[in-house]
């Protein structure tokens, strides 16, 4: 298939790991920001095919996993609304909250329903005009031109029945924070390529320089992701860190220009708490002023007054320190016994793009353990 | 009431069943002698002339008697390649097939959700009926409830199936050993995209169109030229990964498939990439993976090909070992990962 086979090309890839072999003399470690690039590298046992010099450990980069236990708490009671439609991404259902997760709430009778995108609720919303339709909108810079591009259909159409449950976060200001942080042992990255599809590399410029880190932005297949590896250990080698973008083919330096101005108009930079992580200034998105009457947390204020403004997470899930590169999935001690996809005690074991989700999947029953 | 009232007997139903399906189909009374005779029956036939009895019955003769059964209640009830009824036949016809059986008889339990239009569960009973009289089965007894509006999907079918395993063949995860080599007798993912991208209104360039189909005879031909099938499987909820998994874990073996060599057409590749799902675990309703003695292989791929529903077969791997239950994956960079059951169902992805 095009764009996907020549991506997945076996001599295509063995040539590139021939050569990070031979580029790296010293050990490095590279995180890959995006959960979609961690479970390319998983599926594709990439790890197998570079040398033991180079490390890679998985980044944040899984809107599912970083969205707080408290607003997964209130979309689960906005769903047990009986006027409310929940619509949501089909990953958001499994996470845990302080008590249950989404699918608990559909059981429970709330209607929650799986949509593909924004839009789908939004026609939802037109067909059922006597329900609330209230949209989970997660996901990073990827996902809020949709959502910002729903909501501004919605005001043109004159919807009053629409609202967004708002969860965004940026990547930026993620990678600082781990940049920033005492004990950082991360040398280079690789960037997500479909946040920059939208965004442009422009702003993780300063980033590069302040921090003299390579950051390389990069695509999700196999031969992708060996060719970013291939760019950060040279850099790494070559002793500089500047930003490089191996996924040419979809992401330009100012990105989509379209895009980032839908989202500038509807939602404006806001602090967002990153379950497991904590709070990083300016890290998320919240609806502005002039769209504030499609936030459903004012909307619902009254429904949502009691909800625990924390939200419980299990202490023993080590969610933060895996998604900060600091711990391999199974490393963790309740990896495989008590936290499964069947029984998870945080989000990155049942998410599509949680690390501890990969490794369950692609590892097995034999290597759930080390 | 006088003896000249003119009030009808079955007031207080209405006068005329209109087009809709009514609590008072499932009620036992004419209404329902009435849908019987004129949709079952109709459609159906009475092939044992059992002439509405409680139950069919037959004379049997000697050999094992293969019995499964299974229910139905896919949504949207149409879909590109097949319907709710088709989908009843060929799913129970293929059970029997995997015990090397050949399909005689099924019976259908249908239960229809109050207010379901009389012509669509017309327009699924003729596709059943079409769909056995291809498959070469009779439908012999069945049953009817009608559950009120919004306690059902339309219609759920159970179908019951009995078949005749010809004397001699035992097919069974227990025949699986080191040395098989595993065969799968097409393309992956059709009626599982087929159907997902049809209830969710997603517009996949081209037609993707479900593989559903009766598999009895290529496996009766199989068995025709003397192949000794040790296992048989056919690849619904789940796909192929899961019931590799199975296999491994009842028979206690190791097995190992070849990304490269495991048949997936473009488009259903195209619509997994997007959707974010593997068609290693999406849903056939015409595909069979075969477990066969090294020696029996390639001629067990030929007749195979012989077959329009197998015309894609191909070897995708072996058993290697005996143990730990375990299928593992080489990749198509040449790497290995463990091929694991999923924990739920495969859900699509954020972005």
């Amino acid at each position: 298939m095009k764009y996907v086979d020549e991506f997945r090309d076996r001599d295509h890839a063995e040539t590139l790991a021939k050569a990070i072999t031979a580029m790296a003399t010293k050990p490095w470690t590279i995180m890959e920001v995006c959960g979609g690039q961690t479970h390319s590298i998983v599926r594709f046992c990439l790890d197998e095919l570079l040398p033991k010099t180079v490390k890679l450990v998985h980044g944040p980069g899984c809107p599912v996993c970083v969205t707080p236990v408290a607003l997964i708490d209130q979309a689960i009671r906005l769903a047990s609304i009986p006027r409310v439609t929940l619509c949501t991404f089909g990953d958001m259902l499994r996470v845990p909250g302080s008590h249950q997760d989404l699918f608990a709430a559909k059981a429970g009778g709330g209607d929650v329903r799986i949509i593909y995108s924004p839009l789908d609720a939004l026609r939802l919303a037109q067909s059922l005009p006597d329900r609330e339709i209230v949209c989970f909108a997660v996901g990073f810079e990827t996902t809020a031109p949709a959502f910002a591009m729903a909501v501004q259909q919605a005001q043109n159409m004159g919807l009053q029945n629409f609202s967004l449950l708002v969860a965004h976060v940026l990547v930026p200001p993620a990678m600082e924070a781990m940049l920033s942080a005492p004990g950082c042992r991360v040398q280079g990255f690789l960037a997500a390529g479909h946040v920059c599809t939208v965004m442009g590399y422009e702003e993780y410029e300063p980033l590069a320089a302040r921090y003299r880190v390579p950051i390389v932005v990069t695509g999700f297949e196999p031969v992708d992701i060996l060719e970013g590896v291939l760019m950060v250990v040279t850099q790494l080698e070559e002793g500089r860190s500047v930003v490089e973008n191996q996924y040419a083919r979809s992401v330009h330096r100012l990105g989509n220009r379209q895009a980032q101005s839908l989202v500038a108009d509807v939602f404006e930079p806001a602090s967002r708490t990153w379950r497991g992580i904590g709070a990083i200034p300016l890290s998320g998105l919240t609806l502005n002023l002039s769209y504030a009457r499609f936030d459903a947390a004012q909307r619902f204020q009254e429904n949502l007054m009691d909800c625990d403004t924390e939200g419980i997470d299990d202490s023993a899930c080590q969610s933060g320190l895996i998604l900060q590169g600091l711990r391999k999935p199974n490393d963790c001690e309740a990896f495989g016994t008590r936290c499964t996809p069947e029984r998870p005690l945080g989000a990155p074991m049942v998410s599509s793009e949680g690390a501890c989700a990969a490794y369950y999947r692609y590892r097995g029953q034999a290597m759930h353990k080390k | 009431m006088t003896y000249h009232d003119p009030v009808e007997p079955t007031c207080p139903l209405p006068k005329m069943p209109g087009d809709t399906v009514q609590l008072a189909h499932g009620g036992g009374g004419r209404l329902m002698q009435n849908l019987i005779r004129d949709v079952f029956v109709r459609s159906f036939g009475d092939p044992l002339s059992t002439h509405l009895h409680d139950g069919a019955t037959w004379s049997v003769s000697e050999g094992t008697l293969a019995f499964t059964t299974d229910s139905y209640v896919v949504q949207p009830l149409c879909f590109p390649g097949g319907d709710i009824g088709s989908l009843a036949v060929h799913g129970t016809v293929n059970d029997l097939a995997m015990c090397g059986a050949h399909p005689l008889w099924l019976s259908a339990g249908f239960i229809l959700e109050e207010g379901l239009s009389i012509a669509m569960l017309q327009r699924v009973v003729d596709s059943m009926a079409q769909a056995a009289r291809d498959a070469g089965v009779s439908i012999v007894t069945g049953d009817t409830k009608v559950v009120d509006k919004g306690k059902g999907d339309g219609i759920f079918i159970n179908t019951a199936g009995i078949g005749v395993v010809p004397a001699g063949v035992i097919i069974g995860p227990q025949r699986v050993r080191p040395g098989d080599a595993i065969l799968v007798s097409g393309d992956l993912g059709s009626h599982g995209i087929a159907v997902l991208s049809m209830r969710e209104g997603l517009d996949f360039a081209g037609n993707i169109v479900s593989d559903s189909a009766p598999l009895h005879r290529v496996v009766a031909d199989l068995l025709a030229h003397n192949i000794e099938i040790h296992c048989l499987r056919d690849l619904t909820r789940g796909g192929l990964a899961s019931a590799l998994n199975e296999i491994a874990t009842a028979a206690g073996v190791r097995m190992s498939v070849y990304e490269r060599t495991i048949p997936v057409r473009d488009e259903i590749q195209g619509a997994c990439e997007v959707l974010g799902l593997d068609p290693l675990f999406v849903a056939n309703e015409g595909r069979f993976v075969a477990f066969i003695p090294e020696a029996h292989a390639d001629q067990a791929v030929a007749i195979m090909r012989n077959h329009d529903v197998a015309k894609a077969a191909m070897r995708i791997g072996g058993v290697i070992g005996h143990e730990s239950g375990a299928v593992v994956l080489k990749t198509i960079l040449g790497t290995h990962r463990i091929l694991d059951l999923l924990s739920g169902e495969q859900l699509p992805r954020i972005c």
